[in-house]
């Protein structure tokens, strides 16, 4: 027999005891693990930035556009590689419900720009061929069942009419942080027909999409591009991507900071609960701490006793936990439209998270019971009636 | 016969919320080496107290307790924990075994303690769980053996390491009358067949009888 045996069966002593404490504390965990997955989803834009992208807007709102003649203008900025744009057009498919964004883009650049977006040489070109192709993300192909050559009808409500786009490609997300929900299609047939139907509205673009060739210039060509816009009909606020993403969440930064509060709260509850089981655990065997210490067992063998069952119950549940959080995200993203949460996963920042601290709440649980236990005296210990 | 256990002058008292309780009034007591002695005395008395002191389990508050050429009383916490794992086999009233242990493994727990082989670890409980007669059971659980198995068990664990000394208290107080004297026949044993030195602590007239020596405690008092 090995000390680690005792260990073991003594938190298997009280087993229903043991089993709710496990179980309460997985549920903690996997509660953590969901709050921490729905935080990051939520800044899944932003994480999924690249450095060396900067978004051009106008510098009153994002809902204000800007001119299409600004482009050529920034692409001749020393050190932009790519000039993209994009304009949101709202729209609704079926009935307001279905929501996804969709988005008219510059048909030859938005890949150069977006490499994350993978699309097949074929399809690209398919696309590019044809004025209303469109390209769908692989998660909203699944979600509606998009298949290639399918006509996707639309009512427009920021550009009115009816719209029909034909699907040309499917675009695979790089990997499980970027978004596989998108829409895209030609700004080139936005812009004929605004130019056709709404003449004011021609020509407008109502983003850049600038890729530069090294990131550490970012604040220079910033400048530069805003700069050049000065005192222009449209004036232009630039920035880096990660901004202008966060600039999206900024709204909501309470309830996310919230959120972060209660899966932190969450980890001081799992804590509680394990303390109390160690107290009680610790308290009943204070004359057996005492008969071990008569048979010549150390102190840091009843540290080792008590700590020792305190992280095989924090290891146990924190285990059971992070294996269920897996399919309880995983049932979640099925049950909520995923237009909702495009990326939704489980970080491994959060596994580790969880793991770690399902590991630091088992040695703090441990602390007043070794502090008791240390403290009674073998004399005070036998005499102990639990 | 030299003395393994050298008493001199033990004084021990104990506080009670802001009350000072003497418990043992300058104790001396030599026990020479393969003695059984029996300690009496009524409840109170300070009888338990002089056998914690003497397994270096409690410390005193005045004078030297020397077993087998060691001051305990000089010893550290951890010095006195090494200590009582190679010179002290405790025999405890209620038996005091881990209920979620065999009784193979109860014995086992003390030589967990020493550099011992598994292999020699086997030995040694087999060996003690043979002097006691329960080497059928060393599979049961404590809560499958009638209370004087439990004190065999328990006097195994006492003698695995194989001792200096054997402290008693009130080994019988928790048994029957047959059982008692199964438990009074096997120290008995113990000492003259093992050569084992033993102290007794008993309220039991016919226990006394088994020891060689009987003191009696009194108010703090040896007489």
């Amino acid at each position: 027999m090995k000390v680690l045996k005792l260990i073991w069966k003594n938190s298997m002593r009280h087993k229903l005891r043991t089993s709710l404490t496990i179980f309460g504390i997985a549920i903690a965990v996997i509660a953590f693990g969901f709050l921490r997955t729905v935080v990051t989803a939520w800044y899944a834009g932003v994480e999924a930035s690249a450095a060396n992208r900067l978004v051009t807007r106008n510098s009153v709102s994002f809902i204000f556009p800007l001119p299409y003649a600004y482009r050529d203008r920034i692409a001749r900025i020393p050190g932009v590689e790519t000039v993209s744009f994009a304009n949101w057009f709202g729209g609704v498919y079926i009935d307001k419900n279905r929501f996804f964004a969709r988005m008219a883009v510059d048909a030859g650049t938005i890949l150069d720009a977006y490499p994350e977006f993978r699309v097949s040489p074929e399809q690209f070109d398919a696309f590019l061929k044809e004025r209303n192709a469109c390209i769908v993300g692989a998660d909203l192909a699944r979600q509606y069942g998009f298949k290639i050559g399918d006509i996707i009808p639309m009512d427009g409500d920021i550009y009115p009419g009816k719209w029909e786009f034909v699907v040309r490609a499917i675009y695979q997300p790089r990997d499980e942080k970027i978004d596989g929900t998108q829409f895209f299609f030609h700004w080139t047939y936005l812009n004929e027909r605004m130019r056709a139907e709404m003449p004011g509205r021609a020509g407008e673009v109502g983003w850049y999409i600038i890729k530069i060739a090294d990131p550490a210039d970012a604040a220079s060509i910033s400048g530069q591009i805003d700069e050049m816009f000065v005192n222009s009909r449209a004036e232009t606020k630039t920035e880096t991507e990660a901004a202008f993403q966060q600039s999206f969440i900024q709204g909501t930064s309470l309830i996310i900071n919230l959120f972060n509060f209660i899966s932190f709260v969450i980890i001081g509850i799992i804590m509680l609960v394990l303390g109390n089981t160690m107290i009680m655990s610790a308290r009943e065997r204070t004359k057996e701490y005492a008969v071990l210490k008569t048979l010549g067992f150390s102190g840091q063998h009843i540290v080792g006793l008590i700590a020792g069952e305190s992280m095989i119950i924090s290891v146990l549940a924190g285990g059971l936990g992070l294996l269920l959080t897996y399919p309880v995200v995983g049932a979640f993203s099925l049950v909520v439209p995923k237009s909702w949460f495009p990326v939704f996963y489980i970080e491994p920042s959060t596994i580790v998270l969880a793991g770690t601290a399902a590991l630091l709440v088992g040695i703090a649980a441990a602390f007043f019971p070794i502090q008791r236990a240390l403290r009674t005296t073998i004399v005070d210990g036998l005499r102990f009636v639990g | 016969m030299p003395s393994i256990i050298e008493v001199q002058s033990v004084s021990k008292s104990y506080w009670r919320d802001s009350f000072e309780v003497p418990v043992l009034n300058s104790i001396t007591l030599s026990v020479p080496e393969g003695e059984f002695l029996g300690l009496m005395g009524p409840s109170g008395s300070g009888k338990t107290t002089l056998l914690n002191l003497i397994a270096g389990i409690d410390k005193p508050n005045g004078g030297s307790i020397t077993v087998a050429g060691t001051n305990i009383a000089a010893l550290s916490e951890s010095q006195l924990a090494k200590w009582r794992s190679t010179h002290v086999g405790f025999i405890f009233q209620f038996y005091n075994l881990l209920p979620v242990l065999t009784a193979y493994e109860n014995v086992e727990l003390p030589l967990l303690l020493t550099s011992l082989s598994k292999a020699n670890r086997r030995k040694h409980v087999e060996a003690a769980l043979s002097v006691v007669g329960l080497s059928d059971r060393m599979d049961h659980y404590p809560k499958q053996l009638s209370g004087g198995q439990e004190q065999r068990v328990a006097i195994a664990r006492a003698i695995a390491t194989d001792p200096t000394i054997l402290v008693a208290d009130e080994p019988t107080g928790d048994l029957d009358k047959h059982s008692a004297e199964e438990i009074l026949t096997l120290l008995e044993r113990l000492n003259k067949e093992f050569k084992k030195t033993i102290v007794m602590v008993t309220h039991d007239p016919r226990a006394a009888e088994r020891a060689h020596v009987v003191r009696h405690l009194d108010k703090g008092e040896l007489k």
